[in-house]
């Protein structure tokens, strides 16, 4: 098949009605260009959203649960072995809240090659005591430098310096805190634990995550302090949060960790489950949004070509009388739509890139997400692979019907018509 | 010996549009090199419909149709424009010029499918049949800027390019006054002569007729003379 010709044969047709062929062609451009700005932005809020919570959750976190023992002193017990035996009323053990062995566990990790860092971290609750008030909340003993690489607990600091935390005594309070207490940087808080320890402590700044929750009732210390507070040594930690290069490994080697270090662990999917739902709907809507202006843009094309089927059945009969095949024929009304399809889609790309920059420059801003300024936008390669896909994929299927039809115009028919 | 280009054995067709009719009644048939033949009949003879058969275009028959001794029933749709683009040239009553193309590029349309000269090649040989023809002025204007007779005298250039074994014309003067016509009928005749050129026409205009080398008769879908 002279496929040069062919497509001269299709251009030359195009040109004749290039009105038609420019419309059928800006439908396809509107349609990808509205889908790669409406996936690019869906997929940056996504991005925005998910990070809110998933940035702030370890990949795994190690810990100590409070549950029942999974061997019960019966099951020890020679005499019923074999046996289905029923406790009643069992409690749950405490095995206290300290990880065991937690130092080389801690430095088994930091060899692990898997592994971005290890922030091993001491939670515990306290009541913060302003006069005659008593504020129930939660110390986090952190471990400075590697909180924030994991965590970039710098962002959410509105006042002070992490790095003051390295002073002894020192401690950053959420803003819910600061305003109820009415503290401020420089000001002494007097810290109370369950067991009756009582700390004063210097703050050395003022956090805000956004989350009113964490803001009314968390702090952070440094892991020394946190350890003082409690009054438990050096090796006491109560989280090892760890962070991998391939989140999507998480599951397995949460699961691997469990095994091997004989702590409970959690990973990041297990605890925010309905984060990744709401992404994954998001995601179909847009994806949704794109097809159906796809598939209404496929109709134009269709049109276009039937039309100009109808216009050049004079054309078609006497290529087909001067020794075109049938096959010929159809190739030159597909590659018609190919051309519209691609052409279409090319500016749909440019078009698409052109509304998702306008997006991202219109302002945004949320306390929640402070390093966030303008609206999210996820320029993702991928997206554009997929318009075009979906602009040739349409554009093909919309050109097919007319040009088999085209492909069986009976030339005697025409000619004999006469 | 003469060479036999087309031949037809026990040709039969049927139009089932409304009921069952027999167009072509066992119709044998021989052309032979260099002949000028026409065909002529009554309207609804049927005359029409044989050329259609002829032409490979219209596959609906019964019996055999051979070009230059090959069997041409039941070959593929793909080789019979394969035949229809090396072997035959035709010229219809309209002109069927495609208004995208000048011209030039209309003669030169068949011979770029053939593909067996290069485009500077096909130029030339577009250019020296249209001097034949007297039009080579005219080689860069669209279709729609010629008079009729023009316009079908650059059909006949387009039905020329690849050198056909024979020109099948169905009343290609039937569209145009009487000038026009004879200048397209000498056309035929200088072919015929000066180039040995084969050509089959369907007229119903008997002056026409006349002048060919050979005149088949149909009635009733049989050939009587």
């Amino acid at each position: 098949m002279n496929y040069k010709l062919i497509l001269d044969i299709a251009i030359h047709l195009l040109r004749a009605r290039l009105k038609q062929t420019i419309v059928a062609a800006v439908g396809v451009t509107f349609s990808i260009a509205m889908f790669i700005s409406l996936v690019s932005f869906m997929s940056g809020l996504n991005g925005l959203l998910d990070g809110l919570m998933l940035n702030r959750t370890p990949h795994i976190r190690m810990f100590n649960e409070v549950k029942p023992s999974d061997n019960q002193p019966l099951s020890l017990s020679k005499d019923y072995k074999g046996n289905t035996v029923f406790i009643h009323s069992i409690k749950p053990k405490d095995r206290g809240k300290s990880i065991y062995n937690s130092m080389s566990i801690i430095s088994a990790l930091k060899q692990d090659k898997r592994i971005i860092d290890v922030a091993p971290k001491v939670t515990a609750s306290v009541l913060y005591n302003s006069g005659t008030i008593e504020i129930s909340g939660m110390v986090n003993g952190i471990d400075v430098l590697a909180e924030n690489t994991l965590f970039k607990i710098s962002d959410y600091i509105k006042e002070g310096k992490l790095s003051d935390l390295f002073q002894n005594n020192s401690i950053i309070i959420g803003k819910g805190l600061s305003d109820k207490m009415l503290l401020s940087v420089g000001d002494i808080i007097k810290v109370s634990t369950s067991n009756g320890t009582l700390s004063s402590l210097k703050i050395v700044g003022i956090s805000e995550t956004g989350i009113a929750d964490i803001d009314n009732m968390a702090s952070y210390t440094s892991l020394a302090t946190a350890q003082k507070i409690v009054g438990q040594p050096k090796n006491y930690i109560t989280d090892i949060q760890v962070n991998l290069y391939k989140k999507e490994n998480a599951v397995a080697i949460a699961h691997e960790f469990h095994t091997v270090y004989d702590v409970d662990t959690i990973d990041y999917l297990a605890a925010n489950v309905q984060f990744e739902t709401g992404s994954s709907v998001r995601s179909i809507i847009s994806y949704a949004v794109g097809i159906v202006l796809l598939i209404v843009a496929g109709f134009g094309i269709y049109n276009i070509l039937n039309m100009m089927i109808y216009e050049k059945m004079d054309s078609i009969a006497i290529l087909k009388a001067t020794g075109f095949s049938g096959s010929d024929v159809k190739w030159i009304f597909i590659s018609l739509s190919i051309i519209i399809g691609v052409t279409g889609g090319v500016f749909g790309l440019i078009f698409g890139f052109i509304f998702s920059s306008i997006i991202d420059v219109i302002p945004f801003s949320s306390p929640s997400v402070p390093s966030v300024t303008t609206y999210p936008i996820d320029y993702n390669g991928s997206y554009y692979v997929i318009g075009l896909v979906f602009a040739l994929f349409t554009t093909l299927i919309s050109g097919f019907f007319p040009a088999m039809k085209a492909s069986r115009v009976d030339p005697v028919e025409i000619i004999r018509g006469k | 010996m003469k060479e036999t280009i087309l031949e037809t054995k026990g040709l039969i067709k049927y139009f089932y549009n409304p009921s069952k009719f027999q167009v072509i009644k066992n119709v044998d048939l021989k052309i032979q090199q260099g002949e000028f033949v026409s065909i002529v009949g009554k309207s609804g003879c049927g005359k029409s419909t044989l050329l259609y058969l002829l032409s490979t275009m219209d596959t609906d028959y019964e019996g055999q149709l051979f070009i230059h001794n090959q069997l041409i029933t039941g070959q593929s749709d793909q080789n019979l424009a394969k035949i229809r683009n090396e072997k035959i040239g035709f010229v219809f009553q309209f002109h069927y010029l495609l208004p995208e193309y000048n011209v030039l590029n209309n003669v030169m349309l068949p011979g770029l499918k053939l593909g067996k000269y290069s485009k500077k090649e096909l130029e030339q040989r577009a250019l020296k049949h249209l001097k034949t023809l007297e039009i080579d002025q005219h080689a860069l204007k669209m279709p729609n800027q010629l008079s009729g007779g023009e316009k079908q005298r650059v059909a006949i250039a387009r039905a020329l390019i690849n050198d056909p074994l024979i020109i099948m014309g169905d009343e290609p003067t039937g569209n145009l006054d009487r000038k026009s016509g004879d200048v397209v009928f000498d056309i035929f005749k200088k072919l015929a002569t000066e180039f040995n050129q084969t050509i089959l026409i369907v007229t119903h205009d008997p002056d026409f007729a006349h002048k060919t080398d050979r005149i088949i008769t149909m009635e009733d879908g049989k050939i009587i003379s």
